[in-house]
């Protein structure tokens, strides 16, 4: 072995290598071992995790489709003064003439006819209509014969519209995501009462997670109790029937609820049987908030139970004899000894549940029907079918991730994230 | 009995344990027919091998543990029955049981405010407590940022600071280095001689018992072996187990041919020894005999010992202020004798032949385990 003595200020090793350097080498093996047995992992979550969110955020705010497809009518819009009361001028009307005609032949006008129908109404038809006849016309005045197709373009909106939605990014998603919209003179306003969808939506969502989480942690806690001081045999027993549902499909448990619960279901049909309810007054426990509250809870309880079990391993029954010799009750010592010190535990299941719950999909889907529908529901519904809208959904997304870091960020601040025990 | 009237009996017997068992399968006795006495104010140890029922008693007097059978009374009133909140027993554990979410202050007020006691006593309390064990300072902190010695004071000041009839402490040095372990055994000594509260200690460490106690239980097997004294009990033990256990031993055993009023004489391999019958069955029972190692005299001057043998010498050991030296005497290899390390001392070199004797009150004639 090296030995490390004094020559001048530094520390060197028995043959003259500072001791600094001699101390990397023989850490560059273990250094280069380590990072060789992350990365195929890193390179995972990567692909899989971290692009995808910024993918995500990109698209929240993502607006090329006008530009794309209009590309001579947004240069022409430019000299358009949208506060002088009056309609573009003939160059924009040629513009947006030869772009729609383009954009038949190259079958990509029904995307921005789409996308502008987003925000405003009719613009979807006005765009098929004159994208067909579009075509037809090949000289001036541009102008005359479109307000001959349709005279919806006479509507300065629209062109105020076109000229807002030019640039490569946008607001418009996230306004939409916060019930907002622009007024046609381009200023933001919330939108009328009854047209506020998203707004109500976070807050059931918020509400619901919120209120699964009280229910899995009121549900857990004798449970998890339960599990830290039964004796070994019984104890593992139960720890088996807690983590059965981990071995079960969640589709198979999230519909085994809907045999359960819906009007002809094994619950209904019970009470009908012992005469508690008439046949006809069955109760609705499906495909609304009830039934979402019901499942979810069901299957995100043991996410609480196994942070709050290990937690609660922790302990040694000591506490709670130390505490009765000290005289206090079996109540108070409970209270007093034995919670505080399972609050790590309750804090990383709570912010386990609720954290899977504001973002769960699946059970909501099934059993939630319109009123148990959770936000996910919506962002999947815009990520595919006739209402496809990957902005909105992009931005409701991103508004669920800030969520949820406020949230982890206040976790932090008030119990302090060193202090989560999960399992 | 139950039926005392607190008046008749002597009220120094302040804890009794009157025939009490215990058995938590139903099918072993952990304690078995457990009768002892406890006075007012004294240092008792319990002292014994692990699993001999020790920590049984405790929490059976803490009222953690109900008793199979029998019954214990605290200050005369029968206590089988009472929860362990209502004992006001304090107790200090193995692993301390400070409660970690508490400062050491909090500690120590949490028995006071379950009492309700009000607020200036609870503070003169605290802090009475804490300058009792040196710790006035610490109150501020938590039970982490102490050292294990000063936890260990934390919590023999929480089991004290509500003034309880009992004091109860299961090991409570048993996770500490043996320096701190001495130095606090003399604390835990010093501040029960102050208070005059009585404790009742547990331990497996004969010298901690030795050190602490006024008396000592010595337990094997959920039986109390014998009660008494710490000199007592290393010089008069009354049964094999005893002698073996406390001290270092020498055991001889053989069968006895005459008895003599209190001494008797028993044949062993290599010739008869005369010893004092303490525990035996009477004419050829079997016996062992217990003489302790610094009683055995090297080479006697003629006529001082009655009872001289061979001895080989097999190991030495150097050790300061005695050698230990290890012979082989009448078939038993592991003989041991100390040798004072006193002006003219012997001097030994192993494999020499040597005579070891003994007086007839050193060599105690105890009953044969086994
Ligand atoms: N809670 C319990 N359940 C079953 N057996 C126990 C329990 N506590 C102790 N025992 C058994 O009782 C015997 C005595 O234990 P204990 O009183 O802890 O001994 P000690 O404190 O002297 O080491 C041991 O054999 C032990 O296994
Ligand atoms: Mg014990």
């Amino acid at each position: 072995m090296a030995q490390a003595e004094m020559t001048g200020d530094m520390m060197r090793t028995a043959d003259g290598v500072p001791l600094k350097l001699a101390l990397e080498r023989a850490l560059f093996r273990s250094r280069l071992r380590a990072v060789m047995l992350v990365a195929p992992l890193f390179f995972f979550l990567l692909i899989t995790f971290v692009l995808p969110i910024f993918d995500m955020l990109f698209r929240s705010v993502e607006n090329n489709i006008v530009a794309d497809i209009l590309p001579r009518t947004v240069v022409a819009i430019e000299a358009w003064d949208e506060t002088s009361g009056e309609l573009p001028g003939e160059a924009v009307f040629e513009a947006i003439v030869k772009d729609m005609a383009d954009g038949k032949r190259d079958k990509t006008l029904g995307r921005v006819a789409r996308r502008l129908n987003f925000e405003k109404s009719g613009m979807a038809s006005l765009f098929r209509k004159s994208g067909r006849k579009a075509p037809k016309i090949t000289e001036a005045p541009y102008r005359e014969q479109l307000l001959k197709i349709d005279k919806r373009w006479s509507d300065i909106d629209l062109w105020k519209l076109i000229k807002r939605e030019k640039g490569a990014f946008t607001k418009s998603h996230f306004l939409a995501a916060a019930d907002m919209q622009y007024t046609p003179d381009g200023s933001i306003e919330m939108r009328p009462e009854n047209r506020q969808i998203y707004t109500n939506l976070f807050g059931r969502t918020l509400w619901l997670s919120g209120l699964i989480t009280v229910l899995c942690l009121l549900l857990a806690y004798p449970v998890a109790y339960l599990l830290a001081t039964l004796p070994l045999r019984t104890s593992n027993l139960l720890m088996v029937l807690v983590l059965l549902p981990f071995w079960t499909s969640l589709l198979v448990r999230t519909t085994s609820w809907i045999a359960l619960l819906q009007t002809q279901g094994v619950i209904n049909d019970l009470l009908v049987g012992i005469g508690l309810i008439d046949d006809d007054s069955r109760l609705q426990m499906i495909h609304n908030q009830f039934g979402t509250v019901v499942a979810m809870t069901h299957i995100l309880l043991p996410f609480m139970i196994l942070p709050l079990y290990s937690v609660m391993k922790t302990i040694p029954p000591s506490y709670m004899r130390a505490a009765r010799s000290l005289g206090a009750t079996p109540f108070t010592a409970f209270v007093k000894i034995y919670m505080p010190n399972t609050v790590a535990g309750v804090g990383a299941g709570s912010i386990l549940v609720f954290i899977l719950a504001i973002g769960y999909y699946i059970t909501p889907a099934l059993v939630g029907g319109r009123t148990g529908s959770l936000i996910s529901n919506f962002i999947a519904s815009f990520i595919s079918g006739s209402t496809q809208n990957w902005g909105l959904a992009a931005a409701l997304g991103v508004m669920l991730l800030a969520i949820v870091l406020v949230l982890y960020f206040l976790y932090d601040k008030i119990v302090g994230i060193n202090n989560m025990k999960l399992g | 009995m139950a039926e005392h009237v607190t008046g008749q009996v002597n009220t120094d017997h302040y804890v009794r344990f009157v025939d009490v068992q215990k058995s938590y399968d139903g099918e072993t006795l952990v304690v078995k027919n457990l009768n002892l006495e406890i006075e007012r104010g004294e240092f008792l140890t319990m002292l014994g091998p692990s699993g001999s029922g020790k920590t049984t008693c405790l929490m059976m007097l803490a009222g953690f543990e109900p008793a199979t059978h029998g019954e214990i009374f605290l200050d005369e009133n029968p206590i089988n029955n009472v929860a362990p909140h209502k004992r006001d027993i304090g107790m200090v554990f193995q692993n301390y049981a400070l409660f970690p979410h508490m400062t050491v202050a909090e500690n120590l007020l949490f028995p006071l405010q379950v009492r309700g006691m009000n607020k200036s006593e609870q503070a003169r309390r605290v802090k009475n407590a804490l300058d009792m064990v040196e710790l006035g300072a610490f109150g501020g902190r938590r039970p982490a940022q102490l050292s294990g010695g000063q936890q260990q004071r934390v919590a023999v000041a929480r089991a004290l600071v509500f003034d309880p009839k009992l004091v109860l402490m299961d090991e409570p040095l048993g996770a500490l280095d043996k320096q701190l372990r001495e130095q606090m055994q003399y604390e835990i000594k010093h501040i029960h001689e102050k208070l005059g509260v009585t404790v009742v200690y547990v331990t497996h460490d004969q010298s901690e018992a030795l050190t602490m106690s006024n008396r000592i239980a010595v337990f094997n097997d959920g039986v109390v072996q014998q009660l008494a004294a710490p000199d007592a009990l290393y010089e008069a033990p009354e049964n094999a187990f005893v002698a073996q256990f406390i001290g270092e031993n020498n055991t001889l055993s053989g069968k006895v041919s005459s008895v003599n009023g209190s001494t008797c004489t028993v044949d062993i391999e290599g010739g008869s020894t005369t010893a004092l019958a303490v525990n035996i069955d009477g004419i050829g029972s079997a016996t062992s005999m217990s003489l302790r190692p610094e009683r055995v005299t090297v080479n006697p001057p003629n006529g001082q010992c009655p009872n001289l043998f061979d001895a080989r010498v097999q190991e030495l050991i150097y050790l300061g202020d005695h050698m230990r030296t290890r012979m082989s005497v009448c078939g038993n290899d592991e003989f041991i004798v100390k040798i004072p390390n006193a002006a003219g001392h012997v001097h030994l070199v192993p494999g020499a032949n040597v005579k070891v004797g003994w007086q007839t009150e050193d060599c105690r004639a105890l009953d044969s385990p086994s």
